[in-house]
C-alpha cells in the first residue's frame, strides 16, 4: 500500500511544470536552501562554542548528514502515509513511553531512553514530537472544522496522555513540544475563541496547582532562580548570569568570531549546547542575533505558506503545528538562554550540538516538503 | 472510508488560512519579543554586563613577596627559600569533593595524614576561594599525571610556592627559629592586605622577632581566569617587595662545632661578642629538623619529638633554667667586694662546713676537708663555697639582688631573642609574694653558691660573663648584625636599657677578673687542665648545680634514673682575659662536674674561635694572642 502511494505520487505531475530535480527528489529549494544556510551558520557558531574542538563540528556535521537522509526520506513519502499511520504510530509511541517509565534506563535522574535488544538505544518521547501533532490531526480533520466541543476535549486528551506521561520522565522540555505541537493542532483546526480565552484561564488557574503537586523541586528552583538569578549566583543561577552576561557584553557588533570571552574561559555553561545562542550573541552582537532571527523567521514563513498551500485538512493541521513547533524551540531556547524563561533543556533548533532533536526537526521538514511536493492537480 | 467527501472544504481552508495569519502574527511578535530583548541586553545594558564580563574575566591575585634570607656573620645562607610544588584544591569550585579526593588519591599518593590535615583546614575559617593545600613537594612523574587528568578536576590546582628551608636544620633550629603556616590566632593578628597571598609567618627565633622585616611587601596582578578559577595569562603585574635579608652574628662554623661538643648529650652553649653583645653561637642539643615544621609536620613525627625524654623542641639555651651554682661566684665577688663585704685580703678558715651560728645547721663545702685559709682569689680558683657562704650573709640578700640583677638575672635581656626566660632571682618580696615567708639567713647562704631559689638560662649566664669581660660594660645580646641594603640596624633593633654596671673602685674589675684567670691558669684552678698549654690567657668559672628532684614516673629504669639525677656541668667564662673576643657560658645536663665536663668544652670553644676560625677574620686576635703570650 505505502508503495503503490510512492509510485504513485512519483508518477504525478503536480504543478503540471516541468518536472525538474526539485520534484523529482521531492524537495522544496527555497526551504532547503534556508536551512542549508541555517545548518552551515550554525556549524561556524558552534566551532566557537564547543572551543575549537573540531571533533565536536565533525560529529554535528555527520549528525545533520543523517538527519538530510531522514529528512529526505521523509520527504518522498505521500501524505496520506503519515494519515493512515498516524493511530498505529500513535498507539506504539503510548506504548513505547509505558516502556520506558516501566523499564527505561536513564541518566542524571531521569529515565528517557529505551534499550530494546538489537536496536539503538532511542527516546520515543522525541518521536512523539512528530506523533502527537499527526495523530490530533488525523483525529481532527476527520470531522467537520471548526471542531465540535467533543471533538476538541478528546484533541486535547490525546496531547495529554502523552504529555504527562514524558513529564513522568521527567524531561520537560519534551512533554512542553509535544503539548504545544499537539495544541497547535487543535487551534489550526479552529477552535473558537472562546474556548481558546477560556483555556488560557484554566492554564493561569493551574498553573499554581502545577506547582504544589507536579513540579518537582528542581523545576521549582528553576522558576525561582529565573525571578531572582542572584539568589543562587553559583549554583543554579550561575547559568542564567553567565548567559546574560555574555549577551549583553556581545554589544551591536559582537566580540567577534572566537573571540568570546566569556565562552571560551568556560564562564558560560554548555556552551555548545543548550546556551549556544549566547555564544553566538556574545561574538556577533545584536547585528549576528537578527540575522540569525530572520532566518528562522523566513523558515517559519516558507513552512506557513506550504501549511496554506496543502490541499486537505490532515495535511495543512500537520504542516501547521510542525512549523509552530519548530518556532516553539527557538522560542524557549532564546527565551531562556536570555532570562526570559525557565532554564528548561531545549536546544536551539539545528544549531545546538547532540540530541536527537535534529533528526526529529529535519524529519519535520520531510514532512512539510512532502505535503508541498505531492500536491495533485484538482480543483483548488 | 472517503476523506472530506461531506466536508467544506473551501470553508476550512479560508479558515486555516485565517487561523495561519493569527500565527505568523503571533510569531512576528514573540520574534520581535526576543530582539527586543537582545536589543536590551547588548545595546541598552550593554556596559553593565561589558563590566561584569571583565569582572569575571579578570581577577586581582594577590602576589607574595619572596622571604628574605637570613645569613650569618660569614654570608653563609642559613635559611633560604626553594619552589615546592603542592596540590590544591578551591572548595568552593569543587563539585564533589569526596569524589575528587578520591580520584586525586588515585594519582598521587595521599596519605591518611594529608587528608586529615585537608579536612581539618576545610573546617578552619579562611578566605572564601583561597586554596587548602592537600598535598606538599610533588614529585615530576606526580606533577605529569595531574596534568593529564586536570581537566577532569575541576578546583584542583597545582601551585607553586617558595617554601622557607634551612640548609643546616639541625644546627640552626633553636638559634633561627621557623616559620610556619599561619594559624587562627595570627589571622587575626597580621595585616590581612600584606598578607594576603602569604601562607607562612614565622613562629619562633628571628624568624618571629624580624617578621615584619623578612615578610616584604605583597604585590598584584590582574590575570585572566576562566570559570575555574584556573590562570590564563597575567595581564599586569605589580612586583612585590621583597623581604630584606638579615645577616645575623652567629657564625655557623662555631654553631656546628658547639652542637658537636655536646653531640650525645643533652645541653647548651651560648657564645658572645661582648663588644657588641652578639650571640655567636645558641646551641641546644639535642636539635631537630625545623624544615619539617615549614609545611606541617606529621602528627607521628611530632608525637616522637615532643614525647621524647631529651626534650629536643625545648630551647635549653634560652627557655632552660638551671640553678646556676658556683658559676654566680664572679658575680657575687664583684658584688661582695663593691658592697664591702669582703676585700682582696679578707682571709676567712674554711673546715668543711660554715654554721650561721654555733649551733646551727652545717652547710657543707664540696670539699669535704675544707679549704683551710681562703682569701677571694683562691675562693674563686677553688670554688671555696664556705668563703661565699659567709660573704653572702654579709651581703644579705637585699645587696645580692640588687648586683645580680644589674647583671641581668632575673630578666630578659636581650634585644631580639624572642622566647627568652627570664630565669629566677629571688628576693625578699618574691619569697614573701609567692611562699608567703620571709627571707631568712639560709636562703642567702643558698644563694651564695647559686642554689637555692636562684635559677639562671645559659643566656643569662653568658651575658652576665660578658659584662665581666666588658668590665661594667652592657652590650645586651643580641642576633641581628645587619640589614642587607641601606636600612641602617639600629631601625628595628630594640635600644639597649641597662646602665654600665660602675664600680666604686674599678680597678675590682680587674681584680675579678684575675681570679677567674686563676681557675684556667692557677695552681689550683678548678679548670686548669683545661686552661693548660694555651697560647692566650682565659677567665672562667665552673659549676655544679644539684639536680635536686625529677619527675620519673613513666618506667623504672635504675640506669638511667641515676645518670638523670646527675649534677648538671656548667661552666662560664671568656678570652683572651686582656681583649675579650668571646664570653661563653656552657651547661651539660646530668654531666657531673664543671671542670671535667663543661670547661673543656668551653676550652675547645675558645680555640676554635681564637686560633681556628679568626686566623680567616682579621689577623687582629693574633696581636692578641702575642701579647698574652708575653704577659
Amino acid at each position: 500500500m505505502a508503495l503503490n502511494d510512492f509510485v504513485d505520487s512519483t508518477a504525478a505531475n503536480p504543478l503540471g511544470r516541468p518536472r525538474g530535480i526539485w520534484s523529482a527528489l521531492h524537495l522544496d529549494p527555497i526551504l532547503l536552501f534556508l536551512l542549508v544556510v541555517l545548518v552551515s551558520g550554525g556549524l561556524f557558531v558552534l566551532y566557537s562554542g564547543a572551543d575549537r574542538n573540531i571533533e565536536v563540528v565533525k560529529a554535528q556535521g555527520i549528525r545533520l548528514g543523517v538527519a538530510f537522509v531522514v529528512m529526505l526520506v521523509f520527504a518522498q513519502l505521500d501524505p496520506s502515509v503519515f494519515r493512515r499511520w498516524a493511530p498505529w504510530l500513535y498507539c506504539a509511541g503510548i506504548a513505547a513511553l509505558l516502556a520506558v517509565l516501566l523499564v527505561g534506563v536513564g541518566a542524571k535522574g531521569a529515565q528517557r531512553w529505551l534499550a530494546l535488544p538489537g536496536l539503538p538505544r532511542f527516546q520515543p518521547s522525541e518521536l512523539m514530537k512528530l506523533v502527537v501533532p499527526m495523530m490530533a490531526a488525523w483525529y481532527l480533520s476527520r470531522h467537520y472544522l471548526p471542531p465540535r466541543f467533543r471533538h476538541v476535549i478528546t484533541g486535547l486528551a490525546i496531547v495529554l496522555v502523552p504529555m504527562m506521561m514524558i513529564i513522568q520522565q521527567p524531561d520537560l522540555g519534551t512533554s512542553l513540544l509535544v503539548g504545544m505541537a499537539g495544541i497547535f493542532v487543535v487551534f489550526f483546526a479552529g477552535i473558537s475563541w472562546k474556548l481558546i480565552t477560556a483555556f488560557v484561564a484554566l492554564v493561569s488557574v493551574s498553573a499554581p496547582m502545577m506547582w504544589f503537586f507536579v513540579m518537582r523541586d528542581y523545576q521549582k528552583q528553576r522558576v525561582l532562580t529565573l525571578l531572582d538569578p542572584q539568589s543562587d549566583p553559583l549554583g543554579a543561577g550561575w547559568n542564567i548570569i553567565q548567559s546574560k552576561t555574555a549577551i549583553g557584553s556581545g554589544g551591536i557588533e559582537g566580540k567577534g568570531w572566537l573571540q568570546g570571552t566569556q565562552s571560551h574561559l568556560e564562564f558560560l555553561p554548555e556552551s555548545h549546547t543548550d546556551f549556544i545562542v549566547a555564544v553566538l550573541a556574545e561574538e556577533f552582537g545584536f547585528i549576528g542575533m537578527m540575522v540569525l532571527m530572520t532566518v528562522y523567521f523566513l523558515i517559519i514563513l516558507r513552512c506557513l505558506y506550504i501549511a496554506v498551500t496543502a490541499q486537505d485538512s490532515f495535511s495543512r493541521l500537520l504542516a501547521g503545528a510542525l512549523t509552530m513547533t519548530f518556532f516553539i524551540y527557538i522560542f524557549v531556547n532564546v527565551g531562556m538562554v536570555s532570562g526570559l524563561l525557565p532554564v528548561v533543556g531545549v536546544p536551539l533548533p539545528l544549531i545546538s550540538y547532540g540530541g536527537t532533536s535534529g533528526v526529529t526537526l529535519m524529519a519535520a521538514f520531510g514532512v512539510l516538503m512532502s505535503i508541498h511536493t505531492h500536491r495533485r492537480m484538482i480543483s483548488a | 472510508m472517503p476523506w472530506g467527501e461531506f466536508k467544506d472544504t473551501a470553508a476550512e481552508r479560508r479558515l486555516f488560512q485565517r487561523r495561519a495569519m493569527v500565527m505568523l502574527v503571533f510569531v512576528a511578535l514573540l520574534i520581535g519579543g526576543l530582539l527586543v530583548r537582545m536589543y536590551q541586553l547588548q545595546v541598552v545594558e550593554h556596559d553593565v554586563y561589558t563590566t561584569l564580563s571583565d569582572k569575571n574575566r579578570v581577577q586581582v591575585q594577590s602576589v607574595p613577596p619572596p622571604r628574605g634570607l637570613v645569613y650569618d656573620r660569614n654570608r653563609t645562607l642559613l635559611a633560604e627559600n626553594r619552589p615546592v610544588f603542592s596540590v590544591t584544591l578551591v572548595p568552593e569550585r569543587v563539585d564533589e569533593m569526596e569524589q575528587t579526593l578520591a580520584q586525586l588519591g588515585g594519582i598521587l599518593e595521599v596519605s591518611e595524614e594529608d587528608l586529615e590535615r585537608f579536612h581539618r583546614r576545610l573546617q578552619e575559617p579562611r578566605r572564601p576561594f583561597q586554596e587548602i593545600p592537600l598535598r606538599y613537594d610533588l614529585n615530576e612523574q606526580e606533577m605529569a599525571r595531574l596534568a593529564v587528568h586536570r581537566h577532569e578536576l575541576p578546583g584542583v590546582e597545582v601551585k607553586a610556592e617558595l617554601v622557607r628551608y634551612y640548609p643546616h636544620s639541625e644546627l640552626t633550629a633553636h638559634a633561627l627559629g621557623f616559620v610556619g603556616r599561619i594559624n587562627r590566632g595570627e589571622l587575626q593578628r597580621i595585616d590581612p592586605v600584606n598578607y594576603a597571598g602569604t601562607n607562612y609567618i614565622g613562629k619562633s627565633g628571628i624568624e618571629r622577632f624580624y617578621e615584619d622585616l623578612l615578610h616584604g611587601e605583597v604585590g598584584y596582578q590582574h590575570v585572566e581566569t576562566n570559570a575555574r578559577g584556573r590562570t590564563l595569562r597575567v595581564l599586569e603585574r605589580e612586583n612585590p617587595v621583597p623581604g630584606e635579608d638579615l645577616q645575623l652574628h652567629l657564625d655557623l662554623r662555631l654553631q656546628k662545632r658547639a652542637h658537636e661538643l655536646l653531640d650525645g648529650r643533652r645541653g647548651a652553649i651560648v657564645a658572645i661578642e661582648p663588644a657588641t653583645g652578639g650571640i655567636l653561637a645558641l646551641a641546644s642539643v639535642p636539635g631537630f629538623d625545623a624544615n619539617k615544621f615549614v609545611t606541617g609536620i606529621s602528627v607521628k613525627d611530632y608525637r616522637e619529638l615532643s614525647e621524647s625524654r631529651d626534650k629536643p623542641l625545648f630551647n635549653r639555651a634560652l627557655r632552660g633554667q638551671y640553678p646556676p651554682g658556683s658559676t654566680m661566684k664572679p658575680m657575687l665577688a664583684i658584688a661582695a667586694l663593691d658592697s664591702g663585704a669582703t676585700t682582696r685580703d679578707y682571709t676567712i678558715w674554711d673546715p668543711g662546713y660554715f654554721r650561721l651560728n654555733d649551733s646551727g645547721r652545717r652547710y657543707r663545702d664540696w670539699k669535704r676537708g675544707g679549704h683551710g685559709w681562703v682569701d677571694l682569689m683562691d675562693a674563686m680558683a677553688e670554688s671555696c663555697d664556705v668563703y661565699f657562704y659567709e660573704i653572702a650573709v654579709k651581703m644579705g640578700v637585699d645587696t645580692m639582688y640588687s648586683y645580680l640583677s644589674r647583671f641581668g638575672f632575673g630578666e630578659d635581656a636581650a634585644l631580639d631573642v624572642s622566647g627568652a626566660l627570664s630565669g629566677l632571682l629571688p628576693s625578699r618580696e618574691w619569697k614573701r609574694a609567692m611562699r608567703s615567708e620571709p627571707w631568712y639567713p639560709g636562703d642567702s647562704v643558698n644563694l651564695g653558691i647559686g642554689q637555692g631559689f636562684m635559677l639562671a638560662t645559659p643566656l643569662q649566664l653568658a651575658t652576665a660573663t660578658s659584662l665581666i669581660a666588658n668590665r661594667g660594660t652592657w652590650a645586651e645580646p643580641r642576633l641581628l648584625k645587619e640589614i642587607e641594603g641601606d636600612t641602617p640596624v639600629t631601625d628595628y633593633l630594640p635600644d639597649g636599657t641597662h646602665e654600665p654596671l660602675k664600680l666604686k673602685n674599678p680597678a675590682d674589675w680587674e681584680y675579678v677578673v684575675e681570679t677567674m684567670a686563676e681557675v684556667m691558669h692557677g695552681r689550683r684552678g678548678t679548670a686548669r687542665r683545661a686552661g693548660s698549654d694555651a697560647p692566650y690567657r682565659m677567665a672562667g668559672k665552673t659549676g655544679t648545680a644539684q639536680v635536686f628532684s625529677l619527675a620519673e614516673d613513666e618506667e623504672y629504669d635504675a640506669e638511667e634514673i641515676r645518670e638523670r639525677l646527675r649534677d648538671h656541668a656548667l661552666f662560664v667564662g671568656f678570652a683572651p682575659v686582656e681583649n675579650p673576643k668571646i664570653a661563653v657560658a656552657v651547661i651539660v645536663e646530668n654531666g657531673g662536674g664543671g671542670s671535667s665536663t663543661a670547661a673543656p668544652v668551653a676550652r675547645e670553644l675558645f680555640d676554635a674561635w681564637l686560633l681556628e676560625f679568626s686566623a680567616n677574620d682579621d689577623g687582629a686576635l693574633v696581636g692578641s694572642v702575642k701579647a698574652g703570650g708575653d704577659e
